[in-house]
């Protein structure tokens, strides 16, 4: 490696630039308008940042490069629900939990909020609910829409007649049987003994069986659509006339979706007890100040930082610096290609990453100053001090992901932290390490090959 | 340059730091955030209000104790107080509308007690997860676990110092243990390593080509070697820190004190902890 091969060096130097190139693009504002004006010359033009659109065999690849701003940092509405589990089978756990999390989806969505986010999660023995709602002011409505009790409505389809259908509202094609979720006495998901096809049963009360029959009669060989909160779940047609308060739901059901609709009904409410423990609600200015912030503090510690090692290492550190400045445009565009959400603690991550990320660079250049004073030639003293101090880069920055890992909980154990404030800090502080390690070592290493070639003196 | 001839000095440094660290922790224990005691932290924008007696008030009639009113300036006040119910928080919400309709809430965090515990819990398991992994790693890595042990408890005596650090803090200055801070002590405990693995590489280039060189010698050479490199490094993630530092709001301030802490403490603890153990374990071989 004493002596690299200088069109290979120069391939790699323009493939340095090229790739900075690319990450300029990547990070440039979504619109950026230039005005020029010289005495008689005006030109406007606004730029606009490409995005990725484009068509591979049948796929359309699109991505647009937004940065991905968590709750703390967008606004928005956090809420985390204990699941109580304690009054069920081991057997039913899986469907009820997942009937559970549809039913919540349901009505978040019902909420009208883009990108909400509906988990759930495993703390030991038990189970949690974490939902994210980016944007949402009025915490107070969202918890008693998810906290609600679901309706369940049986209301039976409407045939109009043509003349009437232009001007129809949804509500006009549907007319209510009176029947609800509170006549239910159970519904169980089985297998039908005529088509061995999966199928859902319905058992109604006394007062629920007299309204179903009546609703049979009416809309007899006619559908009658079964409503939760708002939502058409199913639409049977009615073949007999059910005087038993006995009814099946068929369709097209495997049968784990009928255990799911089966799960539904029978909760009326939830499938489980739900219980709030956790809600964070922040505001939109609050994050908008946080980021304003974060910029700040990420500016002028990197110009503090910039003159320190210009100042100790004169033209080494001057290219260090490009090196800097080539890691933080890639890293932003990592951010938004992956993307990583960034959190508060994830922009305090990428700071800190910043300081971190010139350590390789001291390393070499303290090694590079010992080979001089021994007597070594400037080329090879750097060749050398690149190739010693990469043991200990290696091993040192091996240690920082190893914590970072940890920390980050890609496998998501359940006895590890899982919160997105921790997660967001390790994301960043990982992608910093790996991309500090490409830019300290590689990227400095072809840039001074390259512009420093034939120099003498540091 | 024999730095280790001031071992001594490094044993009583440590040991004190340490006391002080145990004393305090024992003695005054943490200013706990909500994210470990559970409760509620509430931020909000009031234009109408000139100071918080109105809001005094509303608690007062709400029965609910606040067990802290801030006024940041600008209208904005931080409340703080124990964890409350969904039908509490609409009552507050609406006895404030009737000082000013337009009061805006800045954020607004309410949690149980029971994901502290599950919080303290989750730390200490990485902590331990962390050491072994990074006992065998660098174990494995220097072929002498000599090494790794060392490195691990001189990452031990790190992490004890910042958690002492903000016990007094708290009793002092009233800083808080959040879950930020527990972030802040999970990186310390690699930045320690960090740097204790730097100067161990050199350690270990020394055994391969000075074989006439005792293990005192040698640890001599590699801190002199690498001593300009780690107050450089530290320097830089310095500088960062206090960039956040002066610039950051309060939670910020307190992360970034912490981490800051946390590094200046690694760079000490290589040469003056870590190496010294190593030194220890040797003291018989050549």
């Amino acid at each position: 490696m004493t002596s690299p091969n200088i069109a290979k060096t120069k391939r790699i130097f323009w493939t340095i630039i090229g790739l900075t190139f690319l990450t300029i693009i990547i990070n440039l504002p979504n619109q950026l308008p230039i005005n020029i004006h010289l005495a008689n010359f005006n030109w406007n033009h606004t730029f606009y940042r490409p995005n990725l659109n484009f068509k591979l065999g049948s796929a359309t690849i699109t991505k647009n490069f937004d940065l991905k701003y968590g709750l703390d940092l967008a606004g928005g509405a956090s809420l985390i629900y204990d699941i109580d589990t304690t009054k069920l089978n081991k057997s039913d756990l899986t469907s009820a939990l997942d009937a559970l999390k549809s039913n919540i989806e349901r009505r978040v969505n019902l909420f009208g909020v883009s990108e909400a986010n509906v988990q759930l999660s495993k703390q030991a023995d038990k189970y949690r609910l974490v939902i994210e709602l980016p944007g949402v002011t009025d915490i107070n409505q969202a918890i008693s829409l998810i906290g609600q009790t679901a309706q369940l409505t049986f209301k039976g389809v409407v045939d109009l007649p043509p003349e009437a259908t232009a001007s129809a509202k949804i509500e006009d094609y549907f007319k209510d049987t009176g029947l609800t979720g509170s006549n239910l006495v159970r519904a169980a998901a089985q297998i039908s003994p005529n088509t061995s096809e999966p199928e859902v049963s319905l058992e109604f009360d006394n007062e629920g069986t007299k309204l179903f029959a009546k609703a049979t009669k009416e809309f007899l060989n006619k559908k009658i659509a079964i409503f939760l909160d708002d939502q058409i779940v199913s639409a049977p047609v009615v073949q007999v006339e059910i005087i038993d308060g006995k009814a099946v739901i068929n369709g097209s059901f495997d049968l784990q979706t009928a255990k799911t609709l089966a799960a539904q009904l029978n909760a009326g409410a939830l499938p489980l007890p739900i219980k709030l423990i956790q809600q964070t609600q922040v505001g939109a200015t609050l994050g908008k100040e946080s980021i304003d912030k974060g910029i700040k503090a990420g500016i002028v510690g990197l110009v503090v930082v910039s003159i320190f090692m210009i100042g100790n290492y004169g033209y080494l550190g001057f290219i260090s610096v490009i090196g800097l400045i080539i890691y933080g445009l890639i890293t932003l565009s990592l951010y938004r290609l992956i993307p990583v959400t960034l959190t508060f603690p994830g922009i305090v991550g990428f700071i800190l990453s910043i300081g971190m990320a010139v350590d390789s660079n001291i390393l070499i250049f303290e090694r590079m100053r010992e080979e001089i004073r021994k007597g070594k030639a400037w080329n090879q003293a750097m060749e050398l001090g690149f190739g010693r101090a990469w043991d200990s880069i290696k091993d040192a920055n091996a240690c920082t992901i190893i914590t970072g890992l940890i920390l980050f909980n890609p496998l998501n154990w359940p006895f590890l932290n899982t919160s997105g404030m921790v997660r967001g800090f390790a994301i960043t502080l990982i992608l910093g390490i790996a991309i500090g390690i490409f830019t300290g070592v590689f990227v400095t290493r072809n840039l001074l090959r390259v512009l420093a070639r034939g120099k003498n003196n540091i | 340059m024999n730095i280790m001839k001031f071992r001594p000095l490094f044993y009583l440094i440590s040991l004190s730091l340490l006391t002080v660290s145990i004393f305090s922790i024992v003695k005054w224990g943490f200013v706990k955030g909500i994210d470990f005691v559970g409760g509620t932290v509430w931020e909000l924008k009031v234009p109408n209000l000139k100071n918080s007696d109105p809001i005094q008030k509303i608690f007062d009639t709400e029965k609910i104790q606040l067990s802290s009113v801030t006024a940041e300036g600008d209208n904005k006040y931080l409340l703080k107080f124990a964890n409350i119910n969904q039908d509490q928080k609409v009552a507050l919400d609406n006895s404030i509308k009737t000082i000013d309709k337009d009061f805006q809430e800045l954020r607004f965090e309410t949690l149980g007690p029971s994901l502290g515990k599950e919080l303290l819990q989750k730390t200490i398991y990485a902590i331990i997860l962390s050491s072994i992994a990074l006992l065998l790693f660098i174990g494995s890595r220097f072929k002498d676990l000599t090494f790794g042990a060392s490195a691990v408890l001189a990452m031990f005596h790190d992490s004890i110092i910042l958690v002492g650090a903000f016990s007094l803090l708290g009793h002092f200055l009233g800083a808080e243990v959040d879950a930020l801070f527990v972030t802040a002590l999970l990186t310390t405990l690699s930045a320690s390593v960090h740097d204790t693995v730097v100067t161990f590489d050199r350690i270990r280039e020394l055994k391969r080509t000075s074989y006439n060189l005792s293990w005192v010698e040698m640890a001599n050479q590699a801190v002199s070697e690498v001593i300009v490199r780690s107050i450089n490094n530290s320097m830089t993630v310095i500088f960062m820190l206090l960039a956040l530092v002066l610039l950051g709001g309060d939670t910020t301030r307190w992360f970034a004190l912490a981490l800051l802490i946390g590094v200046v403490c690694g760079t000490y603890s290589s040469t003056g902890v870590a190496i010294p153990l190593v030194l220890l374990w040797k003291r018989n071989k050549k």
